[in-house]
């Protein structure tokens, strides 16, 4: 039922103030995000002595990065839910995996391949581009959430597939031994161990994780640019007047088949661009990897950063990446060296049916994860940084409630 | 109500417009698969009959778990991703009550079995409350939230009763106890084909209950309200049902079948972990959508038919291509049936 | 008769059944091209129904519906809208969460040439095209009236302008037929004056239109030519004067006894 109590009037220029700030809002994010993706590695390297670890995890997220803007074309601008994102990022990283390493030597055709990695990043996405479109030829025509069961049930046939024709894929060995990208040239320093700032002519990437770094923070920013383009062009309306009304929208002449297929076809390209990067950064690709908890963690990560809009979902992808990979694995020895500093020490040691603190608080983490979720979730429903949309509809559903409330009041 | 009727217009345009093409593929699908099984029936029916035993009684707990999941979505379109949990913490706390009373296979006497009777109605009542509990706390306040915040709060559940089991028993093997009589009294050969008393109790007590839900929803002044209300919210709330309780209802009553799947299943299989709703709950979910998702019989017909494709393709086709061929077949039906075996009385909003 | 180059559409014995129930039974109809047209009949009589099987919503059981002479029966509604029938909703749907002026953007998507590689590299020509598309937006809005709530979101609009608002993302596609489901609903008598006026304009540009409304004295002020339809069947076609006497309508109306 369509409710056609307009929200309380307010002045022009308030709205075009808090349009103006929101906007505003956007571009701090890229702001702040931009610098600290800059002056972060400086940092880390300063006070860590050397130590490139954060680097490296922070390289990580950034695939989770990709993978959240990726999803977000699908889910956010195009209000499809999809429920086996994982399914293409396992795709894009087995194409770069199987063509860059020695794994085909021991399959049926006897023979390995050793194709460029900046070749098979455009391989990879195009290959998982076209199976989104296979996938979604026969099924877009679902209706919500029969969509988002087809693309979980998607999900869990790739990985069980790579590991079954293990012939091929090695299966739950994995697939070892993958090429690193090279270089014509790169530069290095005292950041990479080096004496003097030098040109290294040629480069390979070998798990050097300042240089793949630097590569994931220019794919990140490059697939930024174009899905702000994406959002603004002819597509990026089609998309939202298709999650906003279908019907409407093919009235309107839009082609809903077609309009739909290729925002699962682009979110996919997005996970197999990043599949590639995967397999390339840990050297190594196994069908765990990719189970149906990846797909759940990068719609976690867009639903909390705030769907629909791109700064809020790379934050949203950091936090949780963040959450998942340094604070929780990190809590048991801080709660660990914080019990012994103010004198509870004891409590750190093991003793009867007590597994010690650390333990204790090693066990409590998945339990700690689910709640973070549900807390994070009922404090910002429409998500950390929503897009304008996102925060009208909550408001307007409030506005609702109270309505009904004085209706309930008055009856 | 205008949307409601244009929706179902549009429902049947679509379903009539590709009548011929999907139906045709949808019996193919069938015919192919009947064929494929009366061939194996015929050449080796003990088999046959054995896997079909077991396929049955499989399929009889996923019915279980899938009437949840399918009430919760009809009422409220939630894929209430918790509901496997609740499923697994539900054998867990059946097996915590019945090691408190000593209760276990070695030393089985007639109180043991009154305990294990109580046991039933016990876990039921407190599974319930708990799902009443998580109704009220991680989806009611997001009712009105965009559509994806329940279910980023309903997967944050999940993690959350799978990470208190983690902390009570760790990964490990949860034992519980085989209390349901077996050797050589309770099992036969029938025409080759051997049955146990595990097998016809899980399959009995799944027809006793999904009849008593039955009998409920299409009978009580509750299942009426609740039907209503999965019908269309706005216009049951005007009829002055009350739909939070309505909701806690449903919650309450899918919490008390998983309950139930869940001490079966303890009873059928004897052991589990505290992960095993997440892959219980894939299945059980998968099978109220195989169904039609919202739909109770069809979720009951689902499950069935998840336990019988599960059980043929581990004995016929191999076990670690189980889960494709699960998968796959969801994915088939739902290109030729797009609601679902028996399409969807739930109207779209 | 006039001759079949006149006719913008051309229903030949359209049927429409849903099971047993028939929705829309055997109508033909034709309508000239450049003249108000207006379809009329009690709730339930079939009109919407009708409208669905022109703009390809639903597929006509059996019949035809002919544009310019072409046959357009069962096509997909994109298509319909792309060959030149645009259309407004009786209970309206707008994109909620979506500007005026985006509402009306998405209108012009039909004749729009931007690729997904215009858009994805922002190229000069998918700019440009982006800026006159804005400014033919703009001046849609300006034609219904509502320019100056081109940012608001479609939602947050009164209910008239919304109506006008969904005029004008049906112009958009620049539609030679132009078909408003009820446009006056709920409409105050001053609104209806200017929905009229509107509806006239509209005429000047070149578009025929025809609607389905309730309000017989914003039927009778406007439409050269009545249809009515009474359970799917087509009861009276004629001029406002004719088919308001015409004992038929009047029984369809106020039932038999009257």
């Amino acid at each position: 039922m369509r409710n056609r109590v307009a929200a309380p009037p307010r002045s022009v220029w308030a709205r075009l103030h808090l349009r103006e700030r929101i906007r505003d809002r956007d571009t701090a994010i890229y702001g702040v995000l931009l610098l600290v993706a800059l002056v972060f590695p400086a940092i880390t390297l300063y006070t860590t002595d050397g130590s490139t670890y954060l680097i490296a995890v922070a390289g990580h997220a950034g695939t989770y990065v990709l993978l959240a803007i990726g999803l977000n074309v699908v889910v956010g601008f195009a209000g499809l839910l999809d429920l086996g994102y994982a399914a293409f990022f396992a795709i894009g990283a087995y194409t770069y995996a199987l063509f860059a390493s020695q794994q085909l030597l021991a399959s049926p055709i006897h023979h390995a391949y050793h194709f460029p990695f900046w070749l098979m990043m455009f391989v990879g996405l195009l290959i998982a581009a076209s199976a989104g479109a296979v996938l979604g030829f026969p099924t877009l025509r679902l209706r919500g959430d029969y969509l988002a069961i087809v693309t979980l049930g998607f999900g869990e046939i790739v990985p069980q597939v790579f590991q079954n024709f293990d012939q091929w894929t090695g299966g739950i060995n994995a697939i070892g031994g993958i090429d690193q990208p090279t270089l014509p040239a790169w530069v290095t320093g005292p950041w990479a161990g080096a004496d003097s700032i030098s040109i290294v002519a040629p480069f390979s990437f070998s798990f050097d994780p300042i240089a793949y770094y630097v590569l994931i923070f220019i794919l990140v920013s490059v697939a930024i640019v174009l899905v702000n383009n994406l959002q603004r062009s002819r597509l990026g309306r089609a998309w939202m007047a298709i999650r906003e009304d279908e019907v409407a929208a093919a009235a309107m002449g839009i082609n809903t088949v077609t309009t739909k297929l290729l925002a699962f076809a682009i979110g996919a390209s997005f996970s197999g661009f990043a599949g590639a990067y995967y397999g390339a950064s840990f050297g190594l690709v196994s069908p765990d990897d990719f189970l149906f908890i990846v797909s759940i963690t990068v719609l976690v990560m867009i639903v909390l950063g705030g769907m629909g809009n791109i700064p809020g979902v790379i934050v949203g992808a950091v936090t949780i990446y963040f959450i998942l990979n340094w604070f929780l694995p990190l809590l048991p020895p801080a709660v660990e060296s914080l019990a012994s500093s103010i004198g509870l020490g004891s409590l750190n040691s093991r003793a009867g049916d007590w597994p010690g603190l650390g333990n204790e608080t090693q066990n409590v983490t998945l339990l700690l994860f689910g709640l973070i979720l549900v807390t994070m979730m009922l404090l910002r429903p429409q998500g950390i940084f929503p897009s304008r949309i996102r925060e009208q509809e909550l408001k307007h559903a409030t506005a609702q409630e109270d309505e009904a409330a004085i209706e309930q009041a008055h009856a | 109500m205008a949307t409601s009727v244009s929706a179902l217009t549009r429902i049947r345009s679509a379903r009539l417009a590709g009548m011929s093409f999907t139906d045709y593929g949808f019996y193919v699908l069938c015919g192919t698969a009947i064929v494929l099984l009366a061939t194996q029936a015929v050449i080796d029916p003990r088999t046959f009959f054995q896997v079909l035993d077991f396929g049955i009684a499989d399929g009889a707990i996923y019915a279980l778990v899938a009437l949840g999941y399918t009430m919760v979505y009809g009422i409220i379109e939630l894929i209430n991703f918790a509901h496997g949990d609740i499923f697994t913490l539900s054998a867990v706390i059946g097996s915590a009550i019945l090691g408190f009373f000593a209760v276990n296979e070695s030393s089985f006497s007639l109180a043991d079995l009154l305990t294990l009777l109580l046991v039933f109605p016990v876990v039921m009542l407190i599974i319930g409350g708990i799902n009443v509990t998580i109704e009220r706390v991680a989806y009611r306040p997001l009712r009105n939230a965009p559509r994806l915040a329940p279910l980023i709060t309903a997967i944050g559940m999940s993690f959350t009763v799978e990470g208190v089991m983690y902390l009570w028993h760790g990964s490990a093997i949860i034992h519980f106890p085989d209390l349901l009589p077996h050797g050589a009294g309770f099992q036969t050969y029938i025409g080759g084909v051997f049955f146990t008393f595990k097998d016809v109790f899980v399959i009995v007590a799944a027809v006793i209950l999904v009849s008593l839900l039955a009998v409920f929803i299409n009978g009580s002044k509750l299942g009426k309200a609740m039907r209503a209300t999965a019908q269309d919210r706005d216009a049951a709330q005007l009829m002055g049902i009350d739909i939070n309780r309505t909701i806690s209802a449903t919650f309450f009553i899918g919490a008390v079948l998983a309950a139930a799947g869940g001490i079966i299943y303890g009873l059928y299989f004897n052991n589990l972990d505290y992960h095993l709703g997440f892959s219980v709950g894939l299945i059980a979910f998968t099978a109220a959508v195989f169904g039609g998702i919202g739909n109770i019989p069809g979720a009951a017909l689902g499950g069935l038919l998840i336990g019988l494709v599960k059980a043929f393709s581990d004995n016929y086709i191999g076990s670690r291509w189980t889960h494709i061929i699960v998968f796959s077949i969801l994915i088939a039906v739902l290109v030729f049936r797009p609601t679902g075996l028996l399409g969807m009385r739930v109207p779209e909003k | 008769m006039s001759t079949l180059d006149d006719h913008i559409l051309v229903l030949n014995n359209v049927t429409k059944r849903f099971g047993g129930l028939v929705a829309v039974d055997d109508v033909s109809l034709s309508i000239k091209r450049g003249e108000i047209f207006a379809l009329i009949g009690p709730n339930g009589a079939g009109k919407t129904t009708l409208f669905n099987n022109v703009t390809g919503l639903f597929k006509p059981t059996s019949g035809h519906v002919i544009l310019n002479g072409k046959d357009i029966t069962g096509s997909k509604p994109h298509e319909v809208a792309r060959l030149g029938i645009a259309r407004t909703f009786q209970n309206i749907r707008l994109f909620d969460y979506m500007t005026c002026v985006d509402n009306v953007r998405v209108g012009r998507h039909v004749r729009m040439h931007a690729k997904l590689w215009d858009g994805l590299f922002k190229l000069p020509a998918e700019r440009r095209e982006e800026e006159r598309v804005t400014e033919e937006a703009m001046d849609l809005l300006r034609f219904v009236g509502i320019a100056r709530q081109a940012n608001q979101y479609a939602r947050n609009l009164p209910y008239g302008q919304q109506r006008r608002l969904e005029i004008a993302r049906a112009l958009a596609t620049e539609p030679k037929l132009l078909l408003l489901d009820e446009p006056a609903a709920g409409f105050t008598p001053q609104e209806k004056v200017e929905l009229m006026a509107l509806v006239r304009k509209i005429l000047d540009r070149g578009v025929t239109v025809w609607l389905i409304e309730h309000d017989m004295k914003v039927v009778m002020g406007i439409s050269e030519r009545i249809v009515v339809l009474d359970h799917g069947e087509k009861i009276a076609e004629g001029p406002p004067e004719e088919v308001r006497t015409d004992p038929r309508v009047i029984e369809a109306y106020l039932g038999k006894s009257a």
